[in-house]
């Protein structure tokens, strides 16, 4: 199946969201190809380089605004629970602007994806501090540095209740493919943080490339551990990055919550309903 | 014998004058009227003041009256902060426990039964007082004891029998001290406007509803949610009202009519999405309940001072539908067009309400004609040959929906300007046509909409001095229009503003009074921008909604 659009990509050369964009549409060729309709699958983006992720994939999608890709994918996945949604932000867009909507998918784990291009850095905006740069970071909004911590997004979303936490790199795309593929397969909430480097205003290829590794026999089933491991680096002073999965649970989707769609005659209902005002 | 009957009841906030409110409604439908129930409450949950005005007539009310026949006090509150309330002519029943009655005027047929006393003596709850004293307003009154018996049965959810045996005392020690005009009942239901809006919605095939409480339209959020199952409903209380509304539109997107309930407050956060929602062509019906600002304001009363928000809420030109129903029966008739309308032309459509419609009850006549045309309005679906475009150009203006899970179509929406796939596109001629395309809904939906009766006119219809009203002062305006010789003109669309019907509603008119619950003369401010005249304004502003006297009085002012 032909995954390309007619969109022209105006991605910077050498831009970590190539990466992702080829990791991902292997993935939807991969789900497509094990029996997942084509027209079953939706992904929405929010704002930013990330965000044209969505033209240049041939399938549905919702281009949203910026940090509400989470409460959009929602609402598509709370209406056909048999859609599969991916949602793509950044990590102003869903860490910053749109925080409280990935808790609050996190904490209702509601069955969609989310991948974040976490390059650390605003880049479509020209080059300011994000809620995951380090302190100290220069950019065009912090000239003499940052002067707040960053967030460890993982953390955060752990302890909200994420049921599928991973982090991938965009310099490591096998790994990548392998990763965003265990989280579209997950039953519940997934979320995985890419590392991926901007390499026009934060070009972080040397810093990751000499820190990263990858996961290996760790308990993904374990809550403790996985908050061990997701706490060893915490996006701020240089420490060894894992990356792969941290934490995978099963457990009840709010999707599947509501009443099922059946055939019904409203109006005669509507006028049922009157009579009990009576 | 008067055929008008107006009854207080107040108390404290908790002590469950909010149900009494409902069953004196009742009662007084029973007995033959159509009611209209004004509600006045604190924003607070337990102690402060609050009561309810029951206003019967025989004729379609949709006001109250400042004196009232019946006042039912149950706390000393409503004696000492209801003075304006009490004629010659009123009957006050009263707890003699706790009320002191010495400030009122002499001559009052004032009536005291020891609540109290009567329910510690059949071990009776507290909120129980309610009880008594409808039994003794119902034998004060001369409505039988039947007719309370039949009501308290139907309505009682728990401890009826004890209802009925301390509503008893209070009708058996009281003795008959205004008789009230009894005829057969319409049995007409008793609804608020949020009771209407939701039917309405649901009439039109409403199938998810999203919400973030907020006063006065959380009624529509706690009746969905407790239809959820009965209409196979997703009813959704998300984390803020940004994502209310972006949840909707992912609803929608998904192919699922979707409706989505506020507040000025609310709706501040929802206009990023309104917005997105009039460039990716999401239907989306916004519910907006009014209430005094700036700000927080007064929470839990009434007030018209966000229609011009509305009308130019989110960044962008675009087309939106909106509807101000004046009462229930408007309300859920337009409520069920104005999804229709979201749906077929693809845009955020609003019904305006405030407090005062959608808390108070009416008196719900379903054999209205309104109810009876059915409508035609449906959505241009995709006929599935050749490549599906979302954003189409069409000869008829409106491109065909399809929606995910649809085989061979590519479903793409965006936020962007876009070309017709629905990918980003940043060329000048591609932007004109689209912008052109979208904007021109807004003319096809008004083309359409002279079909209907956008612009109502009641009253003496030829008259010169025409009195322009809006939303919840239709009723007021009607009842003192067919008093004083007056012409109604009420608009009932405000987007896209129905001039032709506007004009034709007013012709011949040399002077026209706007009447509107805010500061500045919202409406006025409008129709005075596309040319017509506002000679004088009447605006009220208080939070409360204007009696039938407070405006009586305004109105003589300024007539000759």
């Amino acid at each position: 199946m032909n995954l390309n659009t007619d969109a022209k990509n105006t991605w910077c050369p050498g831009c970590g969201n190539f990466a992702i964009l080829s990791s991902i549409k292997a993935v939807i060729g991969s789900i497509i190809e094990e029996g997942t309709p084509a027209e079953n699958i939706v992904i929405v983006s929010g704002i930013g380089c990330h965000a044209k992720i969505v033209d240049y994939i041939n399938v549905n999608s919702f281009y949203s605004l910026h940090g509400r890709v989470v409460p959009v994918a929602s609402g598509i996945k709370i209406a056909n629970p048999k859609l599969k949604v991916i949602g793509f932000a950044g990590d102003g867009d869903c860490y910053g602007e749109g925080l409280e909507h990935l808790l609050f998918a996190a904490k209702r784990n509601i069955d969609i994806t989310m991948i974040v291009h976490n390059n650390r850095v605003y880049g479509l905006t020209t080059g300011q501090t994000t809620p995951t740069s380090p302190l100290g970071y220069k950019s065009r909004s912090t000239p003499f540095g940052a002067k707040e911590l960053p967030l460890n997004p993982l953390e955060v979303v752990l302890s909200a209740g994420g049921t599928y936490l991973a982090r991938g790199f965009s310099n490591k795309i096998d790994a990548l493919k392998k990763t965003l593929k265990e989280a579209v397969s997950h039953k519940g909430f997934s979320l995985v943080d890419v590392l991926q480097v901007c390499v026009t205003f934060n070009n972080l290829y040397d810093y990751y490339n000499k820190n990263i590794y990858e996961l290996e026999g760790n308990n993904i089933a374990d809550f403790d551990e996985a908050m061990k491991r997701v706490r060893e680096w915490d996006y701020n002073k240089e420490a060894p990055i894992s990356l792969g999965t941290f934490y995978k649970k099963e457990s009840a989707s709010f999707e599947s919550s509501f009443p099922q769609d059946r055939e019904l005659n409203k109006k005669e209902k509507v006028r049922e309903v009157l009579g009990r005002y009576s | 014998m008067k055929k008008d009957i107006s009854v207080f009841i107040g108390g404290k906030a908790g002590e469950g004058i909010d149900q009494s409110g409902t069953l004196l409604a009742k009662i007084i439908t029973a007995i033959g009227y159509n009611i209209f129930v004004y509600r006045d409450y604190p924003s607070i949950i337990r102690g402060g003041h609050t009561y309810a005005i029951i206003r019967g007539s025989e004729r379609k009310i949709t006001a109250h009256t400042n004196s009232v026949d019946y006042l039912l006090a149950l706390n000393q509150d409503c004696l000492d902060l209801h003075k304006d309330k009490i004629s010659k002519d009123t009957v006050v029943l009263f707890d003699s426990e706790t009320i002191k009655t010495d400030a009122l005027p002499a001559g009052i047929a004032a009536f005291g039964l020891p609540l109290t006393a009567i329910i510690k003596q059949e071990q009776a709850t507290a909120i129980m007082r309610n009880s008594v004293i409808l039994g003794s307003f119902c034998k004060a009154a001369g409505i039988k004891w039947e007719t309370l018996e039949q009501i308290l049965k139907a309505n009682s959810h728990k401890e009826l029998e004890l209802n009925l045996k301390v509503a008893k005392h209070g009708f058996e020690k009281t003795n008959e001290l205004k008789k009230t005009e009894v005829s057969e009942s319409k049995n007409m239901p008793v609804v608020t406007g949020n009771d209407a809006i939701t039917l309405g919605l649901l009439n039109a095939g409403l199938e998810a509803y999203c919400a973030y409480p907020m006063t006065p339209t959380s009624g529509i959020l706690h009746t969905l949610a407790s239809l959820a199952e009965d209409f196979s409903l997703k009813v959704i209380h998300a984390e803020n009202e940004i994502a209310v509304m972006l949840m909707a539109e992912g609803l929608a997107y998904a192919g699922k009519k979707t409706a989505v309930g506020t507040s000025g407050g609310g709706f501040c956060l929802m206009t990023e999405g309104l917005s997105l929602a009039g460039m990716a062509e999401i239907p989306v019906v916004i519910v907006l309940g009014q209430r005094p600002g700036p700000s927080t304001g007064l929470p839990t009363y009434t007030c018209q001072t966000e229609l011009q928000f509305a009308l130019y809420a989110g960044q962008g030109e675009f087309a939106r539908f909106m509807v101000a129903p004046g009462d229930a029966e408007e309300a859920y008739y337009w409520s069920t067009l104005a999804l229709d309308i979201a749906w077929k032309y693809q845009m955020p459509s609003f019904i305006l309400t405030d407090k005062s419609l959608s808390e108070s009850n009416y008196s719900f006549n379903a054999q209205s004609k309104c109810f009876l045309t059915e409508n035609k309005m449906n959505p241009a679906l995709w006929d599935k040959k050749g490549q599906y475009k979302r954003y189409q150009n069409t000869d008829s203006g409106i491109s065909p929906l399809a929606f995910p899970a649809q085989k061979d179509a590519v479903v793409k929406v965006n936020s962007y300007e876009h070309d017709e796939a629905g990918l980003t596109t940043e060329e000048a001629d591609v932007t004109k046509v689209m912008q052109d395309r979208r904007l021109n809904k807004g003319n096809l939906l008004a083309e359409e909409l002279k079909k209907y009766q956008t612009v109502q006119v009641y009253g003496k219809k030829d008259a010169k001095t025409a009195l322009v009203c809006w939303g919840s002062n239709k009723g007021v305006c009607i009842e003192l229009g067919e008093k004083l010789g007056l012409r109604i003109v009420q608009p009932v669309v405000l987007s896209p503003f129905p001039m032709e019907s506007f004009t034709e509603a007013l012709k011949g008119a040399e002077k026209t009074i706007y009447v509107e619950n805010n500061a500045t003369g919202q409406l006025a401010g409008i129709t005075t921008g596309y040319g017509f005249k506002a000679d004088k304004k009447i605006l009220k502003y208080d939070g409360r909604p204007f009696t039938l006297e407070e405006l009586e009085k305004e109105l003589r002012k300024l007539l000759p």
